[in-house]
């Protein structure tokens, strides 16, 4: 059943601490990737790029402002995987997204720390409602049936290419964490929280 | 093209299966749907194939055994919808529809859950006039799609007529059908509001198993003497045949065919006045199993000069069948019809009737002169009206990696 949440004023407190975040979740990746390779394998190791496919993708529609991809990431090799961001020529920037509960209680997407972990040989999925690609300020209109081109970076610096076709879409209003531009959007549909 | 070259094995195997008659679900599933069946993961049931391919020469949903449910749903499109939307619209719904007759869920599908028994689900796409106007393509409108003419039984009302698309969703499960049109409608809602929807039914083959014809809320045997399907396609899919015979037709629906939807309302209050001698009269077929009178089987071929001690027609001169038969043996369509029962309204005891579908290569050249004849003489018009109509090209199957109606739209 779809869960509708009405928020308390959103706090703007955390919002802050975004960018600061995601340099510190990308230094500690690539560490830990680096440490990794060191585990004394002869051959060169495949990209993480080219390893990965996403499955399912799509993004919903939208004219300007924010707006997320969704799909099922899979990891084909025995090494995890993890983005650390990702671009499209349709917006001027993307973020990595958690939902996740804030200090008041309320559920709100905010940058993923640490990027999207695809484990080895597994799946790591974007939905509505959980993890996702947000489009920050949508620069062309996104319209239903038209396709869009995400670019995915990795913590090894390979990157993946998909294009995902957009749909009109009702859910996915989750509230930005401290986000300045969100007045007014103090109401979030959770559609798929809750799924897996 | 002759038919010969054109689909290989599918359609002779049905044909023959269908035919012989004793094979009835089981055969379909050799034919067609058991390699696709297993490709999708899913099991058939009690010989009932679960899936229906969606790509090919021609769309599913015509040729396709009817199955138990089908809900019509007329859309019009939204002001300012023009070709480049109508293609976006039309790559949302070709990825929808692959997807969903394959038990997978649509993109953005928010009961994924429900797309899990796909059921021999089909959905087919009609294309009405306005398409064609409203997209600036005019001449590419087949001569034949636009309303029938006006017919004296008619009584026809708006909401179940026209519409400038049209989807027809048929599976063996009802909640399969539901939960295709909530998705499709509503990923198409940016370009389209819904005009009409009209749901039906008709005996499902587990009860009544595949093959026979349906009965009719009437009571009738309805469906008798219908086109093969293999055998007499080129009576419905648009080709080099057809076109020999009904004349020329735009390339692009070259694969497609043309489709009626009529809604037809059944007066059962009076209808029940009558009592069996007379009902079969008004056909000029046994109720118990479709014969005509002048035999004793349902395929018989009725005697229409036979005549009794008195000397009068056995199948009488206002008889439905014969009225519905032309000497013209190309006036004859594919039909699939649905029976739909609704709610009454105030004071009355039932709201029923027929969804006649029918397709044909030339709405002109076929199915209006049958429903002239039976237009001016018809005693089952007594019992029936005409309340909807509405027309539509449908347009030829596609290949992976197409959309449909890329052959008019690309």
């Amino acid at each position: 059943m779809t869960t509708s949440i009405t928020t308390r004023p959103a706090t703007r407190r955390l919002g802050i601490r975004r960018t600061k975040t995601m340099a510190t979740a990308l230094v500690a990746v690539v560490a830990a990737v680096t440490l990794t390779a060191c585990g004394g394998s002869d051959a060169a190791p495949a990209t993480q790029a080219s390893t990965v496919t996403i499955e399912n993708p799509w993004v919903k529609e939208a004219d300007s402002g924010m707006t997320a991809a969704f799909g099922t990431l899979r990891n084909a090799s025995d090494h995890q995987a993890v983005i650390v961001s990702a671009t499209s020529s349709s917006t001027s920037s993307m973020e990595l997204h958690e939902m996740a509960t804030n200090d008041e209680g309320e559920m709100v997407m905010r940058p993923m720390k640490g990027g999207f972990v695809i484990p080895a040989g597994g799946t790591h999925k974007l939905d509505p409602g959980s993890d996702h690609l947000m489009f920050m300020d949508v620069t062309t209109p996104i319209k239903a049936g038209d396709t869009v081109t995400v670019t995915l970076t990795f913590a090894d610096k390979s990157t993946m290419k998909f294009t995902a076709p957009a749909r009109t879409f009702s859910g996915a209003k989750e509230n930005y964490e401290g986000h300045d531009d969100m007045d007014g959007h103090d109401h979030m549909d959770m559609d798929d929280m809750g799924h897996e | 093209m002759s038919e010969a070259d054109l689909g290989g094995g599918e359609g002779l195997s049905r044909r023959n299966l269908l035919r012989t008659g004793a094979v009835a679900a089981g055969g379909i599933a050799i034919g067609v749907g058991a390699r696709e069946a297993v490709a999708a993961g899913t099991t058939p049931d009690a010989g009932v194939p679960a899936t229906v391919p969606f790509h090919g020469r021609h769309q599913a949903g015509v040729a396709t055994p009817p199955q138990a449910y089908a809900v019509f749903v007329a859309y019009d499109l939204r002001a300012g919808v023009d070709r480049e939307a109508l293609i976006r619209l039309m790559r949302i719904w070709t990825d929808d529809i692959a997807r969903l007759v394959d038990g997978r869920p649509g993109l953005a599908d928010t009961e994924p859950e429900l797309a899990q028994m796909p059921a021999r689900l089909t959905v087919t796409l009609g294309l009405g006039p306005g398409v064609f106007d409203a997209t600036g393509m005019a001449h590419q409108k087949p001569t034949w799609l636009k309303p029938l003419p006006s017919f004296g039984i008619d009584r026809l009302e708006k909401a179940w007529s026209g519409g400038d698309l049209l989807l027809q969703i048929c599976a063996d499960e009802e909640m399969t059908v539901s939960h295709a049109l909530r998705l499709l409608t509503k990923d198409a809602r940016t370009f389209v509001t819904v005009r009409w929807v009209q749901r039906g039914f008709r005996h499902s083959a587990a009860a009544a198993g595949t093959g026979a014809s349906m009965r009719n809320l009437m009571g009738q045997v309805d469906g008798t003497r219908n086109l093969d399907t293999a055998a007499e396609s080129s009576l419905f899919w648009i080709g080099d045949r057809s076109r020999e015979w009904f004349g020329a037709q735009p390339d692009w629906i070259t694969g497609g065919t043309s489709q009626v939807v009529r809604r037809i309302a059944m007066h059962l209050d009076t209808w029940d006045e009558l009592d069996r001698t007379g009902r079969e009269q008004a056909i000029g077929r046994r109720l118990h199993n479709g014969a005509p009178l002048t035999g004793s089987h349902e395929n018989d071929e009725p005697d229409l000069e036979a005549l009794n001690d008195l000397g009068l027609e056995v199948i009488e001169p206002f008889a439905h069948i014969r009225r519905a038969r032309s000497d013209d043996p190309r006036q004859r369509f594919l039909r699939r019809p649905y029976n739909y029962d609704e709610p009454p309204p105030a004071g009355q005891l039932s709201s029923s009737g027929l969804i006649f579908a029918t397709y044909q290569a030339d709405i002109d050249h076929q199915y209006v002169p049958i429903q002239r004849r039976l237009d001016e003489l018809d005693l089952l018009n007594t019992w029936t009206t005409p309340i909807g109509s509405a027309v539509f090209a449908i347009p030829p199957g596609c290949r992976k990696g197409e959309y449909l109606a890329q052959s008019l739209l690309a």
